[in-house]
This record gives C-alpha cells, structure tokens and sequence, in this order.
C-alpha cells in the first residue's frame, strides 16, 4: 500500500469523492437512458397499435 | 460529406451508435491507467509530498469544467444561427456533465488547498471564477427546467451560454490577470521550466484522456435520450392531437 503519510486523508478524501461523484453522474446517466429507452418504445408501440385500430376502422 | 449531416437526429443516433461503445472503453481503461499509474506509481513531491497525486484529479476535471462549457457556446451558437435541434440537445446533455466535473475540481481544490495553503477556500481569482462557473452550469440547468417550450428553453439557455463563456474563460486565465491569489499557474505548458516534472506528466496525460473520453461518452449518451425524449414528446402530442 502507498504511504500517503501525514496527508492520507486529503489524498484519500478527493479520491473517493471524485469517484463517487463520477459513479453517480455514470449511473444516472444510464437509468435515464435505459429508461427513455422503455417509454419511447412503449408510445410507439402505442401509436402503431392506433394506427392499425384506425385502419381495421376504415377498411370496415 | 458535410459535417451538418450530423445535425439529423437519425444520422446522429447510427454514428454516436458506433463511437458509444468505443469511447466507453477507451475512458474505462484510461482512466483506471492514469489513476492506478498517478495514485501507486509516482513519487512524492519534495514540495507537497503525497498531496501531489490529487493533480490527476483536480488537473483533468478543471479542464473539463472549462472546455465543457466552450463545447456548449459553440453548440449553443449553432442553434442560434443554424436552429439545428441536435446541437441544442448536446450542449443541455453536457451540463450536467460539465456541473460535475466543475464539482470535482472545487472539492479536490479544497481538499489540495488545506494542508497546502492552510485554508479550503479563498477569493483567489481562479477560485472566484470557478464558484462562478459552478452557479453558471446550475443557472443554466435550472433554465432549461423551467420553460415547457423546447426552442425558447434552447434560445434562452443559448444567451445564458454566451454571458457565461466570459467566466469560463476567466477561469482558464485568471492567473495570467492577476498576479495576486494562492492558485498557482498552469500545470501544464509548452514551456519545459513551466510545465510539471515528467514523472507527474504522462500518467496526467492519460488520466486527462480518460477524463476527454468519459465526457465523449457520457455525452453522445446524454444526447441520445435527449432526442429520443424529443421524439417522445413528439409521439406523446400527437397521439393528444388525434
């Protein structure tokens, strides 16, 4: 292990800081990602349904 | 092929389709080189002692924080001579990105400035200007929040992008201003005497690549819900209309 000496708790306090702050701004970058993914799906998933519903109506 | 062809939200998602997966690695294996390389396998400095390996932090996310909100004036200045959706979306994506980076730099500069300066914080020039920036990133955040129209928000936030860019570059040569202040000049230079001993040097250039890489990333990721949550709106909207 590297001996940080007397400034272990500066060295150490950005480290795991900065980390953290970079894991959280990775991770809600992904949900966020991940979850406009499922809603996006889901509209057009919708709106083709729709549009279908309103062809059935039509071609009666 | 003109560079506007990216300005399409389709031709966007297929190329940052293709670079996501690529700047990814590259930031992951960068970042944990430099880091591992800069934390383990560099020697004290006769100065600062230990305290030194913060540069490989504080350094790369300064530098971010700055370069971030240029990349968000020339977006931003796009949008408002080009009216390119894309560009709008891009420059909102990365301030989140750049209010961290900007975070990470004041927090390591406060934990670096202590044992060093015997203070966490004074109102140096940089120091000021950077606080500044930080209010900045959250103004303009906080902008794009509160108004429902996407291309007011965009025309908006794009003027806020431009007054903001004075303090942006101000944090950059804040220390070539004015003499006075704790914070030192640039770490790194074109100038031998200048710049930092080569030993410190390499391993901060891959961490800073690292840093670039996980902007790039975070970025095109960002951008990509962005446009997929324009289209959604888009979707949303007309299903109401019909």
């Amino acid at each position: 292990m590297v001996d940080l000496g007397k400034y272990a708790v500066p060295v150490i306090g950005s480290y795991v800081a900065s980390l953290a702050l970079l894991a959280a701004l990775v991770g809600l970058t992904v949900w966020q990602g991940a979850r406009m993914v499922r809603a996006l799906r889901q509209a057009e998933a919708d709106a083709e349904a729709a549009a279908q519903a309103t062809e059935t109506d039509h071609a009666h | 092929m003109s560079l506007w062809e990216y300005a399409n939200p389709k031709k966007f998602m297929e190329t940052s389709g293709r670079i996501l997966p690529w700047a990814s690695g590259l930031a992951a294996v960068a970042l944990c080189v430099g880091l591992v390389w800069g934390f383990f396998f560099t020697p004290d400095d006769y100065r600062q002692g230990s305290t030194v390996k913060i540069i490989y932090i504080h350094v790369p996310s300064a530098m971010m924080a700055i370069n971030i909100w240029v990349m968000m004036l020339v977006t931003s200045l796009i949008w408002l001579v080009r009216r390119h959706h894309v560009s709008a979306l891009a420059a909102k994506a990365a301030a989140p990105i750049g209010l961290t980076m900007t975070l990470i730099a004041l927090a390591t500069g406060a934990l670096w400035g202590q044992p060093m300066w015997g203070t966490w914080w004074a109102w140096d020039p940089r120091l000021t200007s950077f606080l500044i920036l930080c209010l900045f990133y959250l103004g303009y955040m906080a902008l794009w929040q509160a108004i429902d129209n996407p291309d007011t928000a965009a025309d908006l936030t794009a003027v806020l992008c431009l007054v903001g860019s004075v303090f942006a570059l101000l944090s950059r040569y804040a220390v070539n201003f004015w003499s006075q202040g704790l914070h030192q000049g640039a770490s790194l230079s074109l100038d031998k005497k200048e710049n930092v001993s080569d030993v410190f040097y390499f391993p901060l250039l891959v961490s800073i690549a690292g840093f670039v890489a996980l902007f790039v990333a975070l970025m095109l990721l960002r951008t990509r819900t962005e446009i997929r949550g324009r289209r959604l709106r888009a979707l949303m909207a007309r299903q109401r209309g019909a």
